[in-house]
């Protein structure tokens, strides 16, 4: 007897939804603070503004335990191979949120220290803009990742410098003084 | 008991030989040393109990091969716009000059002093030649001078003979050159990984 | 046997990479590699103009960036010698205690709960909601607020400001009691930072030390009573000093230093000199676009005089408000926006602030300025040559200072006792990299 492929289909994708609700409501995350943003990532962690009630409110400080990574504050050059590696041990399925401006874009600090946008070295699923943005941004980011997770989705191509529209490029600063 | 205004005095009457020059612009006193001296000095101002600057507050460095090239960013401005009309300038109560030429002596090594049994500040100045930016370290004297000299050889190739441990602190060993040197353009990545832009 | 405590690691206190040698438990030796977050800070306050390097100085010490602010804005107000309003002075005031209550909730909150003191650090958390509260009220962000200016602050004290401040230190008092039943006669949390990470006076102020950190070990040193600036000489206030240069101490100090934060908040509303009124001038008010209009047909009879009624966004730089907190001072500080938009030499006096080539110009010259941060004496040396940028801004960080005595402090305990240590410390990345 042949097995009906439409009700094949229609178990898995039941599955699939039953594992993206389980998933998305049991964040296991591995928060990367480095700077400002942490204050921010507390107090969205703390009791005013609650992450738990998302079931994102338990950080698992080892990334083999860790399914999402935030990467909170400014990343500079010095703290990209950790970055990278960090990311590398993760287990799959594994997302980042890229959390503040800096991680996104590289913020206003346009010089030799600071990497311009995690994403050129990590693929990002979501960007929560901000300097440092206000808890509520925070929660609007993680209901959009609750999203992505839900429809199982893997982490998005990383975006190449290459494939930037032009006025992303970064553009010539007048030196001080030279 | 010295008090701010001949603690100068004090040292310039010590150390004739040593002080190239001393002011005390908006009420801080400051002397500039020759380095030869530096280690003396600092010694003396430690260990003298009329003097007992047992705090170093701060020590950083200074780049002035730029100070005079004051560059209008708007192209249209060929000299600087004279004060219009309905600005009066303020009367200058004192001035303020480096005593030493920029391009013979382009670093300088600042050194903040603290005594916290008098309450006294003093600044040092040490102006080091462009061609051999080398300097005793004080290391031996006041322990925090560890990190913070090795911040100025990170971030302007400054010397420091005598320190036990002279690496990059700041920035990663790979990274090539002193960036806070004002020929170091601030937007010059050498990324670990990832591209450039 | 090496352990490396790396530069991403559960306290979230930022990023040091600690590589600790150890002989079982006990900690030999230790080396502690910063750097982590070097932002470039001080090539990037050279490149910008002066007031532009506001946003820059406060990601230094980000748990209380209205300290950084005023300390930078300070230092160039001294390099130009001009003296801000006695408003001004006390706004200053009160927000800096504000940011240092700020800045020890979070220190004590974060260690408590390294410590496993998870509830303390929740409850710090909320009375710092509440501080932030305020804070946005009067500078419209909670964290990174850009408040100060040279010459000035951005705009002045919303209405209400100072029951609502009042409402809450006494509920922040309430949350520092509950704490303080909670942590400061625990025995596990006395048995963990008792006799641990002890340094004695004499090494203290070798290693430049400042702050809470120096006077848990013994030397009553403060900045605002040792050279005091703004108005911290009409203020009554103690300073909190330890004795034996522990964990405890220190701690025990930052609770205390809380309190007559609280004190001076206090004070200072009481004495500050009153501000302007949101009082219509009975016929004297016009909306900002017909004032423009106006002005461009030459009707510009009375206009020094008049009230105009501007967008509510920049409401703080209109005349009432803008000069009870900026110092009239011509050549830093902009005019209030009825002389931009109303008058010639207005909009002049502003293009010649804002544009590009133009700006705060000081005379050549050099200064350093301390101000009391929440973890030692912020210093600030700026060097001028006379552009509209600083030719060289050096920030004196005090925990840059604390982390070169890490080693010592946790030679000869145990791995243990790292976590409280690091915890007392508070180190803040953003100002030991800069």
């Amino acid at each position: 007897m042949a097995v009906d492929v439409s009700q094949l289909n229609w178990t898995t994708t039941r599955l699939d939804a039953a594992l993206g609700w389980a998933r998305k409501y049991s964040i296991f995350q591995y928060p990367f603070v480095t700077a400002c943003c942490g204050m921010e990532y507390m107090a969205t962690a703390a009791s005013h503004y609650d992450m738990d009630r998302f079931g994102a409110g338990f950080p698992r400080f080892s990334p083999r335990q860790a399914d999402v990574l935030f990467v909170v504050g400014t990343i500079s050059h010095k703290m990209a191979p950790v970055l990278k590696r960090v990311y590398d041990q993760m287990t799959e399925p594994k997302w980042v949120v890229a959390f503040g401006v800096c991680t996104c874009t590289g913020g206003f600090y346009d010089n030799y220290a600071t990497v311009m946008g995690i994403d050129t070295i990590i693929p990002v699923d979501v960007y929560i803009p901000g300097c440092p943005p206000r808890p509520e941004n925070v929660l609007d980011g993680l209901i959009k990742l609750q999203e992505k997770i839900a429809h199982g989705a893997a982490a998005t191509q990383p975006a190449s410098p290459a494939a930037r529209p032009d006025e992303l490029q970064t553009p010539h600063r007048p030196e001080a003084h030279l | 008991m010295p008090n701010e205004s001949t603690l100068i005095e004090a040292l310039q009457r010590r150390f004739p030989h040593a002080v190239l020059a001393s002011h005390h612009y908006r009420g801080q006193q400051t002397v500039l040393l020759k380095r030869e001296a530096l280690l003396e000095v600092a010694r003396v101002l430690k260990e003298d109990p009329s003097l007992g600057f047992d705090l170093l507050m701060d020590l950083c460095g200074v780049d002035y091969v730029a100070f005079e090239r004051v560059r209008m960013s708007a192209p249209t401005l060929a000299t600087p716009s004279p004060l219009p009309y309905y600005m009066t300038p303020k009367p200058m109560k004192e001035t303020w000059e480096r005593f030493v030429s920029h391009e013979a002596y382009r670093f300088e090594v600042v050194y903040h002093f603290y005594s916290t049994g008098q309450n006294l500040r003093l600044r040092v100045n040490v102006p080091l030649p462009t061609a051999d930016p080398v300097i005793d370290s004080i290391t031996s004297l006041w322990q925090c001078a560890e990190w913070f000299e090795r911040e100025v050889w990170d971030m302007f190739g400054i010397r420091f003979t005598g320190h036990p441990n002279l690496r990059r602190i700041l920035l990663y060993e790979e990274f090539q050159g002193h960036p806070l040197r004002k020929d170091y353009p601030v937007n010059k990545r050498q990324p670990l990984i990832g591209p450039i832009n | 046997m090496f352990l490396n405590m790396g530069p991403s690691h559960p306290a979230m206190h930022g990023i040091i990479r600690l590589i600790v040698e150890l002989d079982g438990e006990r900690v030999v030796n230790a080396d502690v590699e910063i750097g982590y977050l070097h932002r470039a800070f001080e090539k990037e306050c050279e490149a910008s103009p002066y007031n532009n390097a506001v946003p820059y100085v406060d990601r230094l010490n980000y748990v209380s960036p209205l300290i950084n602010n005023f300390g930078y804005c300070l230092a160039v107000e001294r390099l130009l010698d001009i003296q801000v309003t006695e408003r001004c002075q006390y706004i200053r005031v009160i927000l800096s205690e504000l940011s240092r209550i700020t800045d020890h909730l979070t220190c004590i909150g974060a260690s408590a709960m390294e410590l496993g003191a998870f509830t303390v650090f929740l409850y710090m958390i909320k009375a710092r909601e509440w501080l932030w509260e305020l804070v946005e009220a009067v500078t419209g962000a909670r964290l990174t607020i850009s408040y100060g200016r040279v010459g000035g602050v951005k705009a002045d004290l919303p209405s209400g400001f100072a029951e609502r401040t009042r409402k809450v230190l006494e509920d922040v008092r309430g949350v520092l009691l509950e704490c303080d039943t909670l942590l400061t006669r625990n025995r596990i949390f006395v048995d963990r930072m008792q006799g641990t990470g002890i340094i004695s006076k004499e090494r203290a102020l070798s290693y430049g030390i400042t702050g809470p950190f120096l006077r848990a070990s013994g030397v009553s040193l403060d900045v605002r009573k040792a050279t005091p600036y703004f108005i911290y000489d009409r203020l009554q206030f103690d300073v909190p000093t330890g004795s034996h240069g522990d964990n405890y101490d220190r701690y025990l100090v930052r609770m205390e230093e809380m309190e007559q934060s609280m004190r001076i908040v206090e004070q200072a509303l009481s004495q500050i000199p009153p501000g302007p009124l949101n009082v219509d001038l009975e016929g004297n008010v016009l909306p900002a676009d017909v004032m423009v209009d106006e002005a461009k047909m030459g009707r510009v009879a009375g206009f020094k005089q008049v009230l105009v009624r501007l967008d509510p966004t920049l409401e703080g730089s209109t005349r009432g408000f803008h000069e009870a907190v900026n110092a009239r001072e011509k050549r830093a500080v902009l005019p209030p926006k009825e002389d931009t938009y109303g008058n010639i030499e207005g909009l002049m006096h502003h293009f010649k602030l804002i544009m590009h080539g133009h700006g705060i110009r000081p005379a050549r010259g050099e200064y350093y300025s301390a101000v009391e941060g929440a973890n030692g004496e912020l210093g600030f040396y700026v060097i001028s040559n006379g552009s509209e940028r600083p030719y060289r801004v050096r920030v004196r960080p005090p925990c840059f200072t604390i982390m070169s005595a890490l080693p010592e402090l946790i030679r000869g305990g145990l791995v243990a006792d790292i976590v409280p240590t690091f915890g007392s410390i508070n180190m803040i990345g953003g100002e030991l990299d800069r």
